[in-house]
């Protein structure tokens, strides 16, 4: 594998809800195009780190976040961060498919009318990009106009994909996007994440001990708050260094 | 302590036969209960219409009144309550539309905010000849509108104002998390996430208030009785500053003054039929826009 540079580095960094510490003290790089994984058990963090990568957590107010998240070197919890921008690079799938109660099609042009592309031939072609590159468009390409709510739960999901690459993303986190999902939705969602990490880092959570093993290259464990133990995915999943990632990957607790 | 008969006899029938009958008496007078909305509501409509079906025609509605209204139509009446209710709500609807997208998205839970809902509550509980009262008081006498459509306007649309703030903000409300997080993660800002995202999505809610609000500002007497209402105009008025006639009025007037009250009889009835066709017209549309929007909604 030809050596990839950092896109993200995380310096010590915890956040806190109120009182209540949920990250605590992180030092982790995010290789570029690579996939990563975020596995743990339950309430360990996952999302709350995961969210704070393209800073959702600003939306709750009790958050609170210290130390360093250098996207690019650049630290994007400095107060003059443009979040808006930021949230553009750093796109973001969810657990439950949630594409807008609108067409396909204007799910897909969402991005890019918001950053101001109004030409019809010009959209035209972003959203059908985007539908081939989610392997959406065979799909949808004759029912553009129709609900983006009328389509199957891993229809829906590849949509919010679409409408995520859409605006063109240097990264995409994605929250367990397969939890919902039937085993063949998933498989075929796994298979486009492959593809797409060719041109797009992808940071995926996820409970499926397979699924983190199968698709990731580098896997971070978290419990309770903390990272325990980061590494190649082989490594992790063959040669733990830490009891309790042996523990957790083993099916022993979680 | 109770008496616990543990014979096989008295579980299998007495005490099931008790129970059937006390279950059965409950169960009819609920039913008598529940059909007796429906019952008042036929009875009112029958007697309105018995008394009031000769007098409607073409004419009815398209005339103004002749002959000290004991013969013509009632169209400068019609028009009177299209006039105050549509530019009623064309106040109030901006403004509540705002302060319920305040109020769902921008305020922060706390001291200020309670006492702002705590407002809107009392404001709705406040009898609507108190409305009518400080219309008079301030749009009429200190603005010096007079008795005037805009003034008339403006008292309903204070009167409706808690009524389009809570419809409207449960509407927003309504609207899933999931739908802004998406939105957000795209890219968007807070007030784009609103007006392209919420604001679409709580629509046809929205609308729905705001039509049955206007089915209940049309119905109202007091609010316009000392602002807005004419006795007798000629015509639909020709500026904001004049006075117009209005459907429930005209009814409390032609029932209550004047010398023809007996000879007017069908003709307040005719005009009752107007005024609740109208009324019940927009509450079944508010209805069949709330029933199309659950269908449609899959969230
Ligand atoms: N909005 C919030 N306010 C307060 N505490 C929160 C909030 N969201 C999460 N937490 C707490 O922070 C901790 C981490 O939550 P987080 O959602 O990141 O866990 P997770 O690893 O993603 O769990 P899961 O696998 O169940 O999704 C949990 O203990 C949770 O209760
Ligand atoms: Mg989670």
């Amino acid at each position: 594998m030809v050596e990839s540079k950092n896109i993200f580095e995380i310096k010590n960094f915890s956040i806190w809800y109120g009182n209540f510490q949920a990250v605590k003290d992180i030092n982790l790089s995010i290789k570029s195009n690579r996939i990563t994984a975020i596995i743990g058990p339950s309430g360990c963090g996952k999302s709350t780190l995961l969210r704070a990568l393209n800073r959702m957590n600003d939306l709750i107010i009790s958050s609170r976040a210290t130390g360093q998240m250098l996207f690019h070197d650049v630290d994007i919890y400095d107060k003059d961060t443009d979040v808006i921008e930021l949230r553009r690079r750093v796109g973001m799938v969810f657990q439950k498919p949630n594409p807008f109660p609108s067409s396909v099609y204007e799910n897909v042009a969402y991005g890019p009318k918001l950053r101001g592309i109004k030409k019809k031939s010009i959209l035209d072609g972003i959203v059908e990009q985007a539908l081939i590159k989610a392997d959406l468009w065979k799909e949808v390409k004759d029912k553009l106009n129709d609900s983006g709510l009328s389509l199957s739960g891993g229809q829906m999901q590849r949509l919010c994909i679409a409408r995520s690459l859409a605006q063109e993303p240097e990264v995409i986190l994605f929250d367990e996007p397969t939890s919902a999902l039937d085993p063949i939705s998933t498989a075929h969602i796994e298979n486009l994440l492959q593809e797409l990490q060719k041109t797009v880092t992808i940071v995926i959570v996820t409970h499926n001990m397979q699924q983190a093993a199968r698709i990731s290259h580098y896997t971070a464990f978290m419990y309770i708050g903390e990272l325990i133990e980061f590494g190649d995915t082989n490594t992790i999943f063959v040669n733990p260094v830490n009891k309790l990632t042996e523990e957790y990957i083993t099916g022993r607790f979680g | 302590m109770y008496n616990i008969d543990t014979t096989k006899e008295s579980f299998k029938k007495v005490h099931k036969k008790k129970r059937n009958i006390r279950q059965g008496f409950f169960l009819s007078l609920i039913r008598m209960l529940g059909f007796s909305g429906a019952i008042t509501l036929f009875v009112i409509l029958l007697f309105v219409f018995y008394n009031g079906f000769q007098v409607l025609s073409w004419e009815f509605i398209t005339q103004p009144p002749l002959e000290a209204m004991t013969r013509g139509g009632i169209f400068p009446v019609i028009m009177g309550t299209i006039l105050l209710t549509s530019l009623c709500m064309l106040i109030v609807i901006p403004i509540g539309v705002v302060t319920a997208i305040f109020l769902a998205e921008y305020s922060k839970p706390g001291y200020m905010l309670k006492s702002v809902m705590m407002s809107i509550y009392t404001l709705a509980g406040v009898p609507s000849v108190v409305f009518g009262l400080f219309g008079l008081g301030v749009f009429v006498v200190m603005l010096n509108f007079g008795m005037s459509l805009l003034a008339g306007s403006i008292t309903l649309a204070i009167m409706i104002l808690p009524y389009i703030i809570s419809t409207s903000e449960e509407a927003l409300k309504a609207v899933p998390y999931s739908f802004r997080e998406a939105s957000l993660a795209c890219g968007a800002t807070k007030w784009q996430t609103i007006r392209k995202v919420v604001l679409p999505t709580a629509m046809p809610g929205i609308l729905t208030g705001a039509i049955l609000g206007t089915a209940k500002v049309s119905g109202e007497t007091a609010p316009i009785m000392f602002t807005a209402a004419a006795f007798f105009t000629s015509g639909i008025p020709r500026s904001l500053f004049e006075p117009v006639m209005a459907l429930p009025y005209h009814i409390y007037v032609l029932a209550t003054a004047g010398t023809h009250i007996e000879e007017t009889r069908p003709i307040q009835y005719g005009t009752a039929i107007v005024l609740i066709t109208l009324v019940l017209g927009m509450n079944l549309l508010g209805i069949i826009i709330r029933l199309k929007q659950r269908k449609k909604r899959a969230w």
